[in-house]
C-alpha cells in the first residue's frame, strides 16, 4: 500500500496547475495525477507543412475525433454543441485560443441584477488579487483601460493590430460600437522563459514557439520545483471514502494500465465541467448511491457551454489570414442586460482575423461558396486571405435539464463509463445569438464584406464546460461551498469550471484559474480546521 | 461501410477523376488540377484515419456512376458528381476535404497563391503594429461597467 499524500489533485490543466502551485508553499506532500502526458512542442502542428490537415485528425479539438490514448470518449450526440477539450499536462490550455477576458463584477450578481439564475456566493472583489496573480504567472498581454471591461494590468503590451485589426476597428468606429485589444495569454515580448510571439498563426492547437501560455510551461515548472509530484498517464477511476464519509484516496490506472490505490488526506478535483461530474458519478458507493458529493442531486446538472454565434465574410483588402494569432480584439458593446433586445443578459464578441488556405478551402466548399470546376481558382483567390469574423459568446444560463450523466454503454479504454451530454440551447440564448448575428452582419457589411456565412452555434464549440458542480452556501442548491469544499465530503474540493454558478459572456479560463487560486488561498488560511 | 483499408485500382481512378472535377488545372493561374500525380500520391500516402470514410465515399460514387466515373459522358459525370456531393454525407465531405488539404499544400499551388513554401514554425510572420489612434473614439466615448451591488 502506498503512503498517503497530504493533498491529491486530479487533473493537471488550467485549475489543477494553479492550485498545485499555490499549495506548494505549504510544503505538504502534494501529488497530481494526470491522465495525459507531457507535450513535446517539436511535434506541434505548426512545425510541419501539413499543419492545417492535422487539425482534422490527431490535433482535432474534439476528443472523439482525436482519439488519443489519453482521451476519453464523450457521447454528445444529444447536443447541438460538441465538447472539445485536451488531455495532457496543461489540459485544454494546450489547445485554446488564449483569449483572456475576465467575468465582469455584474456576472457574480445575476439574480440580484436581472432576476434570473443565482448569485454567486463570492464576488468579483474576492477574486481580484487572484486574477492579478494569475495574469502575472500566465503572462498576459493587452492594453489597460478598456472602459467596458474590468480593469486589468497586463504585464506585456497588446498584440499588433495587423491588417485585420485595422479593418475591424474602422468598421466598429463607423458604427460607434465599442472595441478594444483583447487581453490574451500570448507573450508579445520575451517573458519568464517564454519566447515572444512570432505569429505562427496556428495558435489554438498548441504553440510551438511557447509564446501562448499553457500551464505545462507556466505553473507546472514552478510547482514541480517547489516539490509537487506530478504523475502522468494516470487515469483516476473513482474517489474512495472511508467509514466517516471522508475521501480516503483514489483508484487509478497507472501508465501500464495497472490498477492502483493512492490514499490521500485531501482530494482536489480539477477535471473540468464534464470530467468532474463524470468522476463524481463514477464514485458512487453504498454510502453515496447517487454519486459522491451529490446530496443536492446537482452533480452533472446546469451544464453551460457558451453557445457561439459566428458570422464571417470576405473583404476586398487582405486580412491577416493564418499569419497572426486568431483573436486580437474584443467588444463588450452588448455585454450587459438590455431588455429591449428581447433577452436577458448578454454576450461578448471575439473578432476573428482569418484562416489558413486549407481551412478556407474546406469550409468554403462545405458552405457552398467555393465551387467545383473551372471557377474554383478565381473564387478561391477572392476568399483566401480576405476573411473577417465576428463571434458572439453568449451567456448560457443554468438549466438543470442540460446535464452530464454516465453513458450506460460507452466506456473509455480502461472500461470506465464515459460521460453523456444532454443539452439544448434555451430560447433566451437563441434570441441572444440572433441578436449577435444581426449585429455581426451590420459590422461585416460596414467593413465591406460579401459572401457572408453563419455558424450558429459553432458545432464544435463546446470549449467552455461550466456549472455541473456549482458553488453556493445552500447544500440543497449547490455541490461545493463558497470556498470550493464539498458540502457532503469535508476533505473534497473542486476547483475547475464546474463550480461556476453562471457563465458570463466571455472565455472563462482566466476566471477558472483565479477561482482555483482563491480556493487554494482559502485552504491555506484554514489549514488548522480545514474539515470543520 | 467497407472494412477495406486500401483503395482498389478502380477506386483510385474514380478518386483521380472526382479530384479533377473539384479542382481542375488552370493555365491562367499556373496550377495543376487535384488529379495531378504528385497530389494524388500525397493523398494516398496520407489517407490514414480518413481511409474508411474515403473508401465509403468512393463506394457511394461507384454506385451512383454505375461504371468508372471517367467513362461517363461529361454531362452525366457532372450529374453524378452533383448527386455525390448532395447525398454523400460525412463520407463525401471527408473525400473532398482530403483532396483540398493535399491540394492546398502543394508547392506549385502555394506559389501561385503567393504563399511561402514552409511550415509556420520557426519563421513565423511579421504583423504591422497598426495605428492605435483608431481607438481614440472608443476612449473618448468612455463608459462604465455595470455596477454590482
Amino acid at each position: 500500500m502506498k503512503d498517503p499524500v497530504d493533498v491529491l489533485i486530479i487533473g493537471a490543466g488550467a485549475s489543477g496547475a494553479a492550485v498545485a502551485w499555490s499549495l506548494a508553499e505549504t510544503k505538504m506532500h502534494i501529488l497530481c495525477l494526470e491522465q495525459g502526458g507531457w507535450m513535446n512542442p517539436a511535434e506541434y502542428p505548426s512545425t510541419g507543412r501539413d499543419w492545417e490537415a492535422k487539425f482534422y485528425g490527431e490535433w482535432s479539438s474534439s476528443p472523439n475525433v482525436r482519439g488519443r490514448p489519453e482521451d476519453y470518449p464523450i457521447n454528445d450526440d444529444n447536443s447541438p454543441i460538441k465538447v472539445v477539450n485536451y488531455n495532457a499536462v496543461g489540459g485544454s490550455t494546450v489547445m485554446y485560443t488564449a483569449h483572456w477576458p475576465r467575468l465582469h463584477p455584474s456576472d457574480f450578481k445575476v439574480k440580484t441584477l436581472d432576476g434570473v439564475a443565482d448569485d454567486w456566493p463570492i464576488d468579483y472583489d474576492a477574486l481580484t488579487p487572484f486574477f492579478e496573480e494569475n495574469d502575472r504567472i500566465m503572462g498576459t498581454s493587452g492594453l489597460s483601460g478598456d472602459p467596458l471591461s474590468p480593469l486589468t494590468h497586463p504585464p506585456m503590451p497588446q498584440q499588433p493590430m495587423g491588417l485585420s485589426g485595422a479593418i475591424i476597428g474602422k468598421a466598429m468606429n463607423k458604427l460607434g460600437w465599442h472595441w478594444w485589444p483583447s487581453d490574451t495569454t500570448v507573450a508579445t515580448m520575451d517573458y519568464e522563459g517564454r519566447a515572444r510571439c512570432i505569429n505562427l498563426g496556428h495558435c489554438t492547437p498548441a504553440c510551438a514557439q511557447g509564446a501562448k501560455s499553457s500551464t505545462d510551461i507556466t505553473y507546472w515548472p514552478h510547482a514541480i520545483r517547489a516539490g509537487v509530484e506530478l504523475r502522468t498517464h494516470c487515469r483516476v477511476r473513482e474517489i474512495t471514502t472511508d467509514e466517516n464519509g471522508m475521501a480516503s484516496g483514489v483508484v487509478y490506472y497507472d501508465k501500464d494500465g495497472v490498477e492502483q490505490f493512492q490514499p490521500a488526506h485531501v482530494v482536489i478535483i480539477a477535471c473540468n465541467g464534464v470530467g468532474t461530474p463524470r468522476l463524481l458519478l463514477n464514485s458512487a458507493s453504498s454510502r453515496f448511491p447517487n454519486g459522491l458529493a451529490n446530496s443536492s442531486g446537482l452533480v452533472g446538472k446546469n451544464l453551460m457551454f457558451h453557445p457561439y454565434a459566428q458570422i464571417y465574410g470576405y473583404v476586398q483588402e487582405p486580412t491577416d489570414s493564418n499569419r497572426a494569432p486568431p483573436t486580437c480584439l474584443w467588444s463588450k458593446q452588448w455585454y450587459d442586460t438590455d431588455l429591449s433586445r428581447g433577452f436577458v443578459r448578454g454576450y461578448g464578441v471575439q473578432f476573428v482575423r482569418g484562416a489558413g488556405p486549407v481551412f478556407e478551402a474546406v469550409v468554403s466548399e462545405q458552405k457552398g461558396i467555393l465551387p467545383w470546376g473551372a471557377d474554383h481558382h478565381r473564387v478561391f483567390r477572392k476568399l483566401n486571405g480576405h476573411r473577417l469574423g465576428f463571434s458572439a459568446i453568449c451567456e448560457d444560463l443554468p438549466e438543470e435539464h442540460n446535464r452530464v450523466t454516465l453513458d450506460p454503454v460507452l466506456k473509455d479504454s480502461h472500461g470506465i463509463p464515459a460521460p453523456k451530454i444532454d443539452y439544448t440551447i434555451s430560447e433566451n440564448s437563441r434570441k441572444m445569438m440572433e441578436h449577435g448575428l444581426a449585429r455581426g452582419r451590420e459590422f461585416l457589411e460596414t467593413a465591406g464584406a460579401t459572401d457572408i456565412c453563419v455558424n450558429s452555434p459553432i458545432p464544435w464549440g463546446g470549449w467552455h464546460l461550466l456549472g455541473t458542480a456549482r458553488m453556493g452556501t445552500d447544500p440543497e442548491r449547490s455541490v461545493v461551498n463558497e470556498w470550493g469544499r464539498s458540502h457532503d465530503v469535508k476533505n473534497l474540493f473542486i476547483v475547475d469550471g464546474s463550480i461556476f454558478v453562471t457563465s458570463g459572456g466571455v472565455n472563462p479560463t482566466s476566471t477558472i484559474q483565479a477561482l482555483a487560486l482563491y480556493i487554494a488561498d482559502q485552504m491555506k488560511q484554514r489549514l488548522a480546521n480545514l474539515f470543520d | 461501410m467497407s472494412d477495406q483499408l486500401t483503395l482498389t485500382p478502380r477506386q483510385r481512378d474514380d478518386l483521380r477523376t472526382i479530384a479533377a472535377m473539384i479542382v481542375p488545372p488552370s493555365e491562367e493561374y499556373r496550377v495543376p488540377g487535384a488529379h495531378d500525380d504528385i497530389i494524388q500520391a500525397d493523398i494516398l500516402a496520407t489517407l490514414g484515419r480518413d481511409t474508411k470514410q474515403v473508401v465509403a465515399a468512393l463506394d457511394h460514387l461507384a454506385r451512383l456512376a454505375g461504371m468508372p466515373l471517367a467513362d461517363l459522358e461529361p454531362a452525366a459525370r457532372d450529374g453524378v458528381a452533383q448527386q455525390f456531393r448532395i447525398s454523400g454525407g460525412v463520407a463525401a465531405a471527408t473525400l473532398v476535404r482530403v483532396v483540398l488539404q493535399c491540394y492546398y499544400r502543394d508547392d506549385r499551388v502555394l506559389r501561385s497563391l503567393g504563399l511561402e513554401l514552409r511550415a509556420p514554425f520557426p519563421g513565423g510572420h511579421v504583423l504591422p503594429d497598426g495605428d492605435w489612434s483608431l481607438l481614440d473614439p472608443v476612449k473618448a466615448r468612455g463608459g462604465a461597467l455595470r455596477r454590482a451591488p
